[in-house]
């Protein structure tokens, strides 16, 4: 079957030369509910498949598919939420080999310079087995503080701070030798061994010792940006459609989770300052549930320009979109890119106060519960637009650049505002398709492409 | 021509005297001597030098703005032998009403004091004093038990008020007739109707440009917005405050907003006014007040349940406590219909010479006070100038919008614009509304009283207010909720 190539813009992938099947229904499962069921439940066309009934499209847990992806067959239509082994990105010790790999890869070719844009993760070390370059780490800047993360858990559990190396010695003590539950253990070996991968090693790990629950020792960022004196970090979505080639959409909405109390550095141990999932300020005596705690990111961005003016803000942007760009492109040859899955991340970002943006993790499987009104708007536009992008419908064409509130930030390649060809030499008037924290007119602008996409089926039938 | 001629030397005469105590005076007056030992300044042209010299030193224009100020906020006098009673308000029964109201408020704030045993205003303790100045940065921690407090009033109680004023020397007659205003507002005041408003407001027409529509992203930026942005710079360049505000009245860029609004209210944060604000903080460590269980009962009521303004808290507390401890606040009340409540020192009710105004300013907070300070945290981050803009904003606007005036800025003439213009332009929806016992004025009276601070999103808001400052006027209020209201 052979494609007509269009030399100039490549498309995004999704039809080929042979017209996709319009399916009269499309079978969908999943086992999380709230926004995501209301979403799915309301879709045209959509009807749900309970227990072991066939599907055509699964919103998977990641245990789920650690347990079933390798032996389950998928027919070429069906859709999958999440990629076989995207804990090389979302687990933060492989995160960060991967990381460090791709920045001595980017030394070799590009040089020092281009190497520098990948400093946008704090120095990070896996314990307990870069325990002694850690050591020297923590000699070389004494008195900074560092924060103790457990690789696998979410929602700020295990997280605590410290700044003498007595307080992890305590800890070693403590938790060396614990048996990990079932459901925090290490992924599960798999068949399929790709090269640079971490399954093997971890497989070997766990054949005699007591599995060891694995942390990571971060540096903390000291001056991070305040509003009102509270800290706060973003949450900003990213969709994935295929890692080769690199096709990623960036959602135009997103949030800053603000810390219920105020910033400073010598109440360590309250947790509550620190850590801003909004899981763990709900267990804050301060949390009033009404308050909500966080800011859509459009807010933001007006507080910034109003504060900072417009150019310190795009470079601040921009430079958050080169911290998506360069996390996936550190995986992509490690993720095996299966044309079934699709996934959405959601990124954590925090500002320090000379308005550099640092990755702080990357969540495979982002929050989808609303914590209030505007919560729920926002997640049921986001999965209503995922589900546009991932077009079990086969609407699109597959030369959109821009699907309700996500723009196409990469495409085996950057992306232009600009119509026409992009701008592959990065010089010159070349302004990236991303509008993070810009206005959203989804509801327009999704009319007015099915609209034209209806409009060119009847011309072309 | 006569009257017109003593009229403008009147106002130049009470300028001048509130010129001549104020700070700029002094340092005008400074720098002219400073100037003589520049060499350019001759003895025989010593005036016109000096005066050319403030000229291209940028002098002269801070006194333009400093004059600009005044003739915004200063009422023209209306007769040189008119008591001061009609500066505040001429309308007789319109100061009788605000006179009635203000007792209430008053004997509601006093019976709160005696039911919960509190002093309108204690010493605080060595300790105590010491532990807020602890916590000055962060005093939206502290949970004191406010179960007990009672917003004084809300806007609605004030809307009934507003319903039952009547000019006893108007007879409406019985008979309905298409002039019958069937809205909840029955006084005969003067309103602009669309014409006027349409000449009032002649910057917001189609043809112009406008920021908040026509710097969307659909119109190039070409069009409009470049050249717009350009001219606020060259305006903010030129420190030129009557520039500013007619140039606001296309709204403002979001970078340049700050400094605008200083520009336009003549704010600048000299030292002495730093040490102005320092001062009141003093007060509030060392004084508690009554009003300020009052003040955080309504932070924590409105503005900390505010998906926006949560963030803000804290310098919600810093600018309002101190607000309740200025004393030069007063001064508005020389063109406010309202008057500040006097408290007598205790044991000494009835005796003037231990007469005291409480709250120190003036000023009893009510039900979602705050969220007038809320969107300017958005704008200013340094407490003492967040103040200074807060202050000047209340003085200027925010006053009328609960007090009983005539006005044409004054809550009742906003409701009577808002209803009048809803039942001329959209009748049906007016009509249909009363039907259901829905009268419109009782829904958008909540966002005109709060000057929609929490009902609109914030860049909304501020290119709203924006208006506000560049007309002087807050009719612009009344003209908002009508395309919300459908």
């Amino acid at each position: 079957m052979s494609r007509p190539k269009n030399q100039n813009y490549k498309g995004h992938g999704l039809s080929k030369g042979k017209e996709r099947e319009q399916r009269a229904s499309i079978r969908f499962k999943t086992t999380l509910v709230n926004t995501l069921m209301d979403v799915l439940r309301h879709r045209p066309g959509w009807v749900e498949v309970k227990d072991e009934g066939d599907w055509d499209f699964y919103w998977c847990d990641v245990s789920w598919l650690r347990e079933n992806f390798d032996h389950t067959y998928m027919d070429e239509h069906v859709r999958i939420s999440h990629f076989r082994n995207h804990y090389e990105l979302t687990r933060k010790n492989y995160m960060v080999k991967n990381l460090k790999r791709f920045r001595k890869q980017l030394e070799r070719e590009a040089g020092k310079l281009e190497a520098a844009k990948c400093d946008f993760f704090p120095k990070t070390f896996e314990m307990p087995c870069e325990y002694h370059l850690f050591v020297e780490e923590f000699r070389k800047n004494p008195g900074i503080t560092w924060i103790m993360k457990p690789v696998a858990r979410s929602q700020g559990k295990g997280i605590f701070l410290f700044r003498r190396l007595k307080d992890i010695m305590d800890w070693r003590k403590g938790t060396a030798g614990k048996k990990l539950t079932s459901s925090e253990a290490q992924p599960a070996r798999s068949a399929v061994n790709p090269p640079g991968g971490h399954d093997a090693r971890s497989s070997e790990d766990q054949k005699d010792e007591i599995p060891v629950e694995n942390y990571v020792a971060q540096r903390y960022i000291e001056n991070p940006y305040l509003i009102g004196g509270r800290k706060f970090d973003l949450r900003v979505y990213v969709l994935v459609m295929s890692y080769i080639p690199l096709r990623a959409w960036l959602y135009r909405d997103g949030f800053a989770r603000f810390s219920n109390t105020r910033f400073t550095l010598s109440s360590i141990d309250d947790q509550y300052v620190h850590l801003t999932n909004v899981a763990v300020q709900k267990t804050s005596p301060d949390y009033h549930p009404k308050k909500g705690c966080k800011w859509m990111i459009q807010r933001f961005r007006q507080y910034l320009a109003s504060k900072h003016g417009p150019e310190a803000v795009e470079t601040l942007f921009s430079d958050m979109d080169n911290i998506f760009i360069r996390s996936l492109q550190s995986v992509q040859k490690v993720i095996i890119s299966d044309k079934h899955c699709f996934e959405l991340y959601g990124y954590d970002i925090l500002i320090d106060q000379d308005l550099k943006p640092w990755l702080l993790e990357v969540n495979a499987s982002p929050s989808l519960t609303a914590s209030s009104q505007e919560d729920y708007e926002l997640k049921t536009c986001l999965l209503e637009d995922t589900l546009h992008v991932v077009d079990m419908e086969a609407r699109l064409t597959g030369r959109e650049k821009r699907v309700g509130g996500f723009d196409l930030m990469w495409n085996d390649g950057p992306v232009s505002r600009e119509e026409g060809a992009p701008d592959l030499s990065g010089m010159g008037n070349f302004v990236t398709n991303t509008h993070l924290g810009c206005v959203n007119d989804r509801k327009k602008q999704l009319r007015q492409l099915f609209r034209s996409l209806q409009s060119q089926k009847k011309a072309s039938s | 021509m006569l009257q017109e001629e003593s009229d403008l030397s009147l106002v130049i005469a009470q300028i001048v005297q509130k010129l001549k105590g104020s700070n700029l005076y002094a340092q005008l007056e400074r720098q002219a001597w400073a100037s003589l030992q520049r060499p350019e300044i001759k003895l025989e042209s010593l005036k016109e030098d000096i005066k050319e010299f403030f000229k291209i030193s940028g002098w002269e224009k801070k006194l333009q703005n400093a004059v600009y100020s005044e003739l915004s906020v200063f009422p023209l006098p209306s007769h040189p032998a008119a008591p001061p009673e009609h500066l505040k308000e001429p309308l007789v029964y319109m100061r009788k009403a605000q006179g009635s109201w203000e007792k209430r408020i008053l004997k509601s704030l006093n019976s709160m004091c005696t039911e919960l045993s509190i002093p309108l205003a204690r010493k605080r303790p060595v300790g105590e004093q010491k532990e807020l100045l602890n916590k000055w940065n962060e005093m939206g921690t502290d949970e004191p038990d406010l179960s007990l407090f009672r917003p004084v009033y809300a806007p609605k109680d004030f809307l009934e008020v507003l319903i039952n004023l009547r000019n006893p020397n108007y007879e409406n007659g019985d008979s309905l007739s298409f002039r019958t205003h069937l809205g909840l507002i029955q006084v005969p005041l003067k309103v602009k109707d669309i014409p006027e408003l349409k000449e009032f407001f002649v910057e917001l027409g189609l043809t112009t440009g406008q920021l908040g529509i026509d710097d969307s992203t659909q119109v190039p930026p070409e069009l409009f917005e470049n050249e717009h942005v350009r001219i606020g710079q060259k305006v903010l360049a030129e420190q030129d405050s009557a520039a500013a505000q007619q140039y606001i009245r296309q709204g403002s860029p979001t970078a340049l907003r700050a400094e605008l609004w200083a520009l336009i209210l003549n704010i600048s944060s000299q030292p002495e006014d730093i040490l102005y604000y320092e001062q009141l903080k003093t007060n509030v460590i060392q004084h508690d007040l009554l009003v300020d269980s009052l003040i955080y009962k309504d932070v924590k009521l409105t503005a900390s349940n505010d998906d926006y303004y949560f963030v803000f808290e804290d310098y919600l507390y810093q600018v309002l406590l101190c607000f309740s401890r200025d004393t030069s606040v007063l001064g508005h009340f020389a063109y406010n219909s309202a008057s500040p409540p006097k408290s007598y020192i205790r044991g000494k009710l009835g005796l003037e010479e231990y007469a005291v105004f409480y709250p120190p300013n003036g000023v009893i907070p009510f039900h979602g006070f705050s969220m007038y300070v809320a969107p300017l945290c958005f704008l200013y981050h340094e407490p003492s100038k967040l103040y200074q803009i807060f202050r000047e904003m209340y003085v200027r606007f925010f006053f009328r919008l609960h007090s009983i005036s005539s006005h044409p800025s004054g809550i009742v003439s906003l409701c009577l614009l808002f209803e009048t213009l809803l039942q001329t332009y959209l009748p049906q929806l007016f009509y249909h509304l009363r039907e259901i016992g829905a009268q419109p004025l009782r829904i958008s009276f909540k966002w005109m009283v709060r000057a929609f601070s929490g009902y609109l999103a914030t860049d909304q808001l501020l290119l709203l207010w924006d208006r506000i400052l560049g007309y002087n006027s807050l009719e612009i209020l009344a003209d908002c909720p009508k395309s919300i209201v459908p």
